[in-house]
């Protein structure tokens, strides 16, 4: 085993390499250009080192505002978008007619253009001098008060974006659930069965600890999807998302750098940092948890 | 509780277009099983064993007949309300759950007046543990258990509400040859201790006939002859089930019926009575031979096996339907290996004739 050790090495060095130059150093400089003072990337200078550049993105409101919003939108929409594709998929493993054909619409918006489902949300939501959007209309054939989702208050704009992020991330989840659901051997139900266990009980006690190694998998991938939303809020509300109240962190780092009052690579380092921080201790959180919870075979 | 299952009838459609047939996996099935017994349920794979039982249990509804359990009509009741306990062939242990808990959920299903508070629960647990011995186990997992501990956590799941009827689906058939034969004497044991009436699957005709009060061998869900394991072995009514039977497996030949003598090929081996002429396939026990220098079945000698206490000769014959034949004799007997061909006498017994056509057996006198 040993002499032939150096040939392990030697196959990874194409995949070390490219991780290397294009993951882990980026990282490295991120971390760097965080504590870096004033850095300027075109004379490649800056002032000194500190903590400065944190201070001042944790003061900005717009990054706080930022903050505020990715936080409201992980809280509601990993919750509601798990709970809803188990609950879809439970629906879709118990039927049996046309089941190819719901499992295929189900699917359709995974394979959809976000830009495109962005359109069709701007055609239900936005309010116009012409028209109202069809939600408005839907809500006023109820004796409802048309409201402006698109430009109006702040809980309408973060209810289409939730909307939007569960919309966008449904499919994934309940083609990952159909899955784990039909690998679930089928005399364990019908054990269930004879020992007269209820639909209720059968569903908490055996399917949900049965397929619990993939709904911590979508819950953690869903944790970090839903820190990293920027192009959904941006397909719904426009690039100025400062302006529109409704930016996230993500979208915070790219206006740092990109934006018009960007050119800032300190500042958007920092909150980068910020954000991987966040997400870590998330992670680490779900991963306590799931100790205790999931079980693996 | 006395089983009786009468005229028992399972279609499943058929799923293929083009076969507009269903498929009956259970045909006509009647069959009245006493209290307290073990049944052995025995058929070739796919026969309809685990369809049968599944009705039995009320995981399947039947297309027709009706199961009465102590006289009462329990066809359309749902499984919790029978009070049946199954073992399923693979087991079916909770993989989340541990020992204790896996024993004890069938226990917290109950609701109303059956509820129990967590110390009876815990008692009932142990008892069950207990019976199957497997006490010093209820923290693990079933992962972490051999397949001998897994069935017998599986058994007292199935024990552990009292059932009336227990039903084992083929619970012996991940096992290695040496824990089969443990487990099916635990079997026999813990059905003794509790009285249950239980109904075990197998196609194992050796499992079947080593522990069973009363087997039922069935075929393509046509049941085909019941009775204690001796009588259908000596006396079955069809060439099936005389094949089925029985390890050596039956020597089978064809023969004729001419005049009052069982001929096979070109030997007059019997002189029978109140069998019309006919062809005939003559199934013989490989302990319906006794070697005997004129006797009058010649055989072409292959080879001779001593193993202890019996020596099996094994031998080729030109009217022989099975590749060689099989028999078994005692081993003081002396066997000459020089000469080419054997010569037998038989057991009237051990002889058994079937109909040609319908494969029915054909009972004879022996003059
Ligand atoms: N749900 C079903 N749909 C269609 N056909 C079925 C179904 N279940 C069983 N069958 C058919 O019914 C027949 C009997 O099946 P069953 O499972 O009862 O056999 P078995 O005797 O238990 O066999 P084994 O010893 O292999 O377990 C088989 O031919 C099988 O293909
Ligand atoms: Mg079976």
């Amino acid at each position: 085993m040993k002499n032939n050790n150096w040939k392990g090495w030697l196959y990874l060095i194409p995949a070390i390499l490219f991780l290397g130059i294009f993951m882990v150093y980026p990282l490295i400089d991120v971390f760097v250009y965080s504590f870096e003072e004033g850095y300027n990337s075109a004379s490649q200078t800056f002032f000194g080192v500190g903590l400065y550049n944190y201070r001042y993105v944790l003061r900005d409101p717009y990054f706080l505002q930022a903050l505020k919003n990715t936080f409201i939108l992980v809280i509601i929409t990993v919750p509601i978008s798990t709970g809803l594709a188990l609950l879809i998929s439970v629906g879709l493993s118990s039927i049996k007619p046309l089941k190819e054909l719901f499992q295929t619409i189900y699917f359709l918006p995974y394979v959809t253009n976000t830009l495109a489902v962005g359109l069709v949300f701007m055609i239900l939501f936005n309010k116009t001098a012409y028209t109202d959007g069809m939600i408005n209309l839907v809500i006023k054939w109820f004796g409802g008060q048309a409201v402006d989702f698109i430009h109006g208050p702040y809980w309408a704009k973060m209810f289409v974006l939730c909307f939007y992020t569960i919309w966008v991330v449904l499919p994934f989840k309940i083609l990952i659930l159909t899955s784990a659901l039909a690998s679930v051997n089928p005399q364990f139900y019908s054990a269930a069965r004879v020992d007269g266990t209820s639909k209720g009980r059968i569903f908490w006690k055996i399917t949900v600890p049965m397929i619990s190694p993939m709904l911590f998998y979508l819950i953690i991938t869903g944790f970090i999807g839903a820190f990293k939303v920027y192009s959904d809020a941006v397909a719904i509300f426009g690039t100025d998302l400062n302006q529109a109240g409704m930016n996230t962190i993500v979208g915070f780092i790219y206006d740092m750098l990109y934006g018009d009052s960007g050119g800032y690579p300190s500042y958007a380092s920092a909150a980068a940092i910020i954000l991987f921080a966040v997400v870590l201790t998330i992670t680490c959180i779900n991963l306590l948890v799931s100790k205790k919870h999931v079980y693996y075979e | 509780m006395e089983v009786f299952l009468q005229d028992l009838t399972k279609k499943f459609p058929s799923r293929n277009r083009r076969v507009r047939e269903d498929k009956i996996a259970v045909n006509h099935f009647t069959l009245k099983i006493p209290n307290g017994k073990l049944i052995g349920l025995l058929g070739p794979s796919g026969c309809g064993k685990s369809t049968a039982l599944n009705m039995i249990c009320g995981l399947e509804k039947p297309t027709e007949g009706r199961i009465f359990f102590n006289g009462e009509d329990i066809t359309d009741l749902p499984p919790e309300h029978r009070g049946v306990g199954m073992v399923f062939q693979n087991y079916a242990l909770y993989p989340h759950l541990t020992v204790e808990e896996n024993i004890r959920f069938p226990l917290e299903n109950l609701k109303g007046k059956d509820r129990l508070s967590k110390q009876e629960m815990h008692e009932r647990v142990m008892a069950a543990a207990k019976l199957v011995q497997i006490e010093e186990l209820m923290e693990r997992k079933p992962s972490q258990m051999s397949g001998g501990q897994q069935q017998r956590v599986a058994i007292a799941r199935a024990l552990v509400k009292t059932p009336n009827v227990l039903l084992l689906d083929e619970p012996l058939s991940n096992l290695d040859a040496r824990l089969r034969l443990q487990t099916r004497e635990e079997i026999r044991r813990i059905q003794r201790e509790t009285q249950v009436t239980t109904i075990f699957v197998t196609h194992d005709q050796e499992e079947a006939m080593s522990i069973s009060d009363m087997i039922v061998v069935m075929k393509d869900g046509v049941l085909h002859q019941t009775g204690r394991p001796q009588e259908v072995y000596d006396d079955p009514v069809n060439l099936f089930v005389a094949q089925f039977l029985g390890t050596p497996p039956i020597n089978t030949f064809s023969g004729s019926v001419r005049n009052g003598h069982l001929w096979i090929g070109e030997d007059d081996v019997m002189i029978i009575s109140g069998v019309p002429d006919q062809e005939v396939h003559v199934g013989i026990r490989p302990e319906g031979f006794i070697l005997q220098e004129d006797g009058p079945l010649c055989c072409d000698l292959i080879r001779v096996e001593v193993m202890g206490r019996d020596t099996s000769v094994v031998s080729n014959h030109p009217a022989a339907v099975s590749l060689t034949i099989r028999s078994i004799i005692s081993s003081e007997t002396q066997v000459d290996t020089t000469n080419p061909k054997v010569r037998f006498a038989l057991k009237p017994a051990k002889t058994l004739l079937f109909s040609k056509e319908t494969e029915e057996r054909i009972r004879f006198e022996v003059k």
